[in-house]
This record gives structure tokens, sequence and C-alpha cells, in this order.
């Protein structure tokens, strides 16, 4: 195997001992659902957009991580996803390290994630109806007959008709495909949420509707959430807990 | 090129640029205005419907609703910028005189409409600007072309005119890419505002920015409605819009539903139509409660109120067609003493 495992396993026991910073979650005896330990990440080795960052989530709780456009968070939450192998640094997904990023990522770490972008016309296949894309994930880990009533319940709770259900992305508004993007999200029932600024091009009363749908869902599943944006009023209204990226970016680094 | 020429010697003199009217005059006229795109299939989709209002100088109209209501494609109609199977009703009217921007040919549209009268400031401006040439190129050519300034004055002028949307002019021989996304809103403002065009038209001018640059971007734009132009303003920002306007129209599968003061909108005693009324309930600073259903297809219009089916208030009257008075289209609005 090539694939350089090792540099991610690696850096723990030296990104473990320089985190000096005592952990919020210390008193829980579950462990936490997400834990990033000293991420570096980027596009470019010399210039890492992310730098020994780290950020936690309680098992079902939900924090919001604010910043202004292109500070990072984005590139984070994809890391947080398995979706970006970072160049140093440790995802830890309910107490276990993850050993790869997106294909070489377990499919049980993989599948435990759900992920909503914000641009949902760049996160879905122009080809497929809209059922076809909520069930994706279902026929991707061979689940497409069992998880079959669940698609149309999901389709139900996100808002969407039986007649939308047949349309392909071209045919349908922003905020009903963003709406079958979390759908297909929920479907493999994930205990991870990252919402990457999901309601960044939707207007109030869907954006309103989709944190509903979110919230829901994670009432009944004590599901966590990672919810990335820039919309202060938003995420404190959302979250738990909302962390600046850059104040939260200069202590990870200091 | 040819038009350039065309452009210099009709106009020896820089074309008068229409001198501002005092606040309060209307810049535009809007009257019945409907649009109607024709497709495959014998498919009828009404995106606009019988939309009337008019802004003054000095004066900034938002016009807010969900995504595919019909805000942009009423953008579209006033630049006469609609693809061909539309159809247009109605009279959208340039003031104190001009023509009608409905059925202006091209041509006049493009000699002395857009740019002139009328001035764009896009959705998405890194998009809206030329990749492969400076900021100082494109705003060279655009004062050239409006104002037609000789050679030697251009320099001066192109700077003036950067100065104008407060773009730095250290960053004039940047390409597009080189800009952030706020610097890049600037440099299309500027382009905007350089032919002195009385009226501007800014459609979603804050997608996708932060918080803080919707704030700037929004307070630029208001400093140029208090120079004394006209300003409708496109967005499903509704924090935008209580920040820049003067009046708020909510518009609804096509249609005006309410148009009221901002003050009286976002403040007391609030929005009377119960669809403007869910769409402030909807944000996070409030109740956050999202309203029910979803907005109807515009091909399949319900012949009476289209807000019906998702309204809490709807009863057998809501079959007919509520008629736009008093600022208001519905047949059961909310008292002017909001509960609460």
């Amino acid at each position: 195997m090539t694939e350089p495992r090792s540099s991610v396993s690696e850096s723990m026991p030296e990104s473990e001992s320089s985190m000096s910073e005592p952990e919020p979650q210390a008193l829980e005896i579950e462990p936490p659902m997400l834990e990033l330990d000293g991420i570096t990440a980027g596009y470019d080795r010399r210039a890492p957009v992310v730098r020994g960052m780290s950020l936690t989530v309680a098992d079902g709780e939900a924090v919001g991580l604010l910043g202004p456009s292109g500070c990072g968070k984005s590139t984070l939450a994809r890391v947080a996803a398995l979706l970006h192998r970072p160049y140093a640094g440790t995802v830890r997904l309910a107490g276990r390290p993850a050993t790869g990023f997106r294909f070489r990522a377990a499919r049980e770490q993989r599948t435990s994630v759900g992920m909503v972008f914000q641009q949902p016309r760049l996160a879905a296949d122009p080809r497929m109806t809209l059922r076809q894309l909520i069930a994706a994930p279902a026929h991707a880990t061979g689940r497409g007959e069992e998880l079959r009533g669940r698609v149309d319940e999901l389709a139900t709770t996100v808002g969407l008709t039986p007649d939308l259900l047949t349309r392909r992305p071209h045919q349908v508004s922003d905020g009903q495909l963003q709406r079958a993007c979390v759908a297909r999200a929920l479907l493999l029932t994930p205990r991870l949420l990252i919402c990457d600024e999901m309601t960044a091009m939707l207007d109030a009363s869907t954006t309103a509707a989709l944190v509903a749908v979110v919230e829901e869902y994670r009432s009944t599943n004590g599901a966590a959430l990672l919810a990335v944006g820039h919309d202060r009023v938003l995420l404190r209204r959302w979250c738990d807990r909302v962390e600046d990226f850059p104040s939260f970016a200069e202590r990870a680094a200091g | 090129m040819t038009e350039a020429t065309a452009a210099a010697t009709t106009t020896t003199t820089p074309p008068a640029p229409a001198r501002r009217a005092p606040d309060g005059e209307p810049l535009l006229t809007v009257t019945g205005l409907s649009v109607r795109f024709l497709m495959p299939g014998g498919r009828d989709v009404a995106a606009v419907n019988d939309v009337s209002f008019d802004i003054a100088a000095g004066e900034c109209l938002a016009l807010v609703g969900e995504s595919g209501c019909g805000k942009s494609v009423l953008a579209s109609a006033l630049l006469g910028l609609l693809p061909a199977n539309a159809r247009t009703r109605g009279s959208a009217r340039l003031r104190p005189e001009g023509p009608d921007l409905l059925t202006a040919s091209q041509a006049t549209l493009s000699r002395t409409v857009r740019g002139r009268r009328l001035g764009l400031i896009p959705q998405s401006p890194s998009a809206h600007l030329t990749p492969v040439r400076t900021v100082r190129a494109q705003l060279e050519e655009t004062v050239r072309e409006v104002t037609g300034t000789p050679r030697a004055g251009l320099r001066a002028a192109t700077q003036r005119a950067a100065e104008r949307a407060a773009f730095p002019l250290d960053h004039l021989d940047r390409y597009p890419h080189q800009l952030s996304g706020g610097l890049a809103q600037r440099a299309a403002t500027a382009l905007a505002l350089v032919g002195e065009a009385p009226l501007l038209i800014a459609d979603e001018p804050t997608t996708g920015l932060d918080r803080d640059l919707v704030d700037r971007t929004v307070d630029e734009l208001r400093r140029h409605v208090d120079d004394g132009h006209g300003l409708l303003v496109i967005t499903h920002d509704l924090a935008a819009a209580e920040r820049i306007a003067d009046r708020v129209a909510v518009m609804y599968a096509g249609r005006i539903v309410e148009l009221r003061s901002s003050a009286a909108f976002f403040g007391e005693p609030g929005p009377r139509h119960p669809y403007a009324a869910g769409l402030l309930d909807a944000l996070p600073e409030r109740a956050f409660v999202p309203i029910p259903g979803l907005p109807p297809e515009l091909d399949a219009l319900p012949a009476g109120c289209a807000f019906a089916p998702r309204c809490p208030a709807a009863s057998d009257t809501c079959a007919t067609l509520p008629a736009f008075d008093g600022g208001l289209a519905c047949h059961h609005p909310r008292e002017a003493a909001a509960d609460d």
C-alpha cells in the first residue's frame, strides 16, 4: 500500500502533546462524535488554507462554525466528512481515527457522516431524477431495496411532492433541489451531519424549513451537527455553540 | 468599433446624461407588466403577472420574494434582455421622457438606454467582468463608449469613475480573478455608474457574500441612492432589503402582493399580506418558522390567489384573484394592529 496512512497516524502523538487546551468535553463518557486534531489541509502543500486546527463536536451536539468567505471553513468541513485528505492531523469519528479519506474511507465511517453542500446544483447529478438522487447512497451501499420506503418517507419530510420526485435537477428550483440533497444526506441515518453553507442560496422560508428538518432528525436520532456558515444570526439560533473561525484558528495556533 | 465611432459622431459632446430628476419625481413607471414564456409542447409559463410600481429619484425599492418567483425575469424585461420565446404586456416607461423599455428596439436600448439611463449592477460581478482584461481597460472602454471622452482625458475620467464607486486606484491594473468579491462588486458598480444613469437596477447584488460584505455592499449602494439615483434592488435577502430600501415590494408567483414603506414593513405595524408576514417570521432573528408547503409552479397557477393553498387565512373568497389595492393584494389581510 502506497497510501501514506502513516502521515495521518504519525502526527497523532505530537499533535496530541501540543494540545495544551483542556478538552471541553472531558467529562463526557462517550467519545465525542467528531474530533479534529491539529488539522492542516489545503490544495497546495506550501500554502495550506487550514493550519493546525482542532475542533470537537460531542455526541448529539450542534456546533456552528462561523467565518468569512475564503477562510478555509469549507475545507475543514470536507476534511471532517472524510472528503479531503489533510496534510497533517487526525480526524476521529466516535473515538476511532479515520484511516482513509475520499474513496479510501472505510464505508462504516463514511456513511456515519451526512453532508449537505452550499450549491445543490453542483452537488447533484443532472441525469438523475430527484428520487434517484435521494436514493443514491442506498444504491451505493447495496441497500436499495431495504431503504425504498425510507426514500419516500424522507421526501415527504423535506416537503417534496411525488410529482417533483420524477423531475431532474434542471426542472426544479434551487430550494427544491436542496431539499432533495438534505433527504439524501439523511438516508443512511448518519450520526453526524455536516452542513456547509446549506442555506446560503436560499430564501428565508426555505432556510427555516430545512433547518427544521435537520433539527427534527437530530431530535429523533440524537445525531450531532457541524453547521458551517457566515450568517451569525442563523448559526446562533440553530446551534448549541458557535465558534468563530478566525479566533478559533488563532487559539489553535497559539 | 463601428458602434464606438457612431456613438462618438452622433454625440460630439457627452450625451447630456439625462439630468437627474429632483427627488420624488418618478424615474420609471411600470404599468401592468406581464411576461410569459412559450415553452415547447404548448406550455405557457407566467413568470411575471400584472406588475405595477414606480421608482423615484433618490429612492430605493427592494423587490423581495422566494427564488423562482419571477424577480429576475422582471429585471431582464426592464433591461430588454428577455429570450426570444418571451411575450410581454403592459409598459415600463422611463420618465420624464423616454422610450417604453418593453417595446424599444435593441438599437435604441443599447445606444441610449443601457448604461446611459439605466445601469445594471449584476448578480455575480466576477462573471460580469471580462476575465481577460484589466479593470482599467474595461472602465476606459465604457467611459469612451458612453461619455465619448477623448483619448487625452480618458485616464483621468477612468480614475474618477473608479473613485465614484470607491474602487482603489492601485487595483485598476488587476484582472478580475485578482480581486476579492467586494472589489469585483465595486468594479461592476463603477461600470454601471459611468453613464450617470439616473436609474440603477441591482439584481441580487449580495448573493454568496458574507454578512460583513453584504452590509458594506448595501451601504455603498445606499450612498448612490442618497446621491440622487433611483435604485431597484432585487433580492431574497430580507436583512439586506431592510438595510437599504425605502419601500419594499413582495413578489409571490409573479405578482406583487404587497408594496409598503420599509419602516412599516419591517417595523410597526408590519406586513399585512399573510405571505409577507410568513416570510418575515421565517427569519432566524424572528420566529424562524417556515411557510408550509411550496410555491406553485408558474405554468400551473391557480385562478385565484396563488398563495391560498399555503395560507392560514384562506377561505372560499380566495378562489377569485384579489385586486391589488392600497399596496396589498389579499382578501384577508392581517389587521393593521399586529397581534404580537
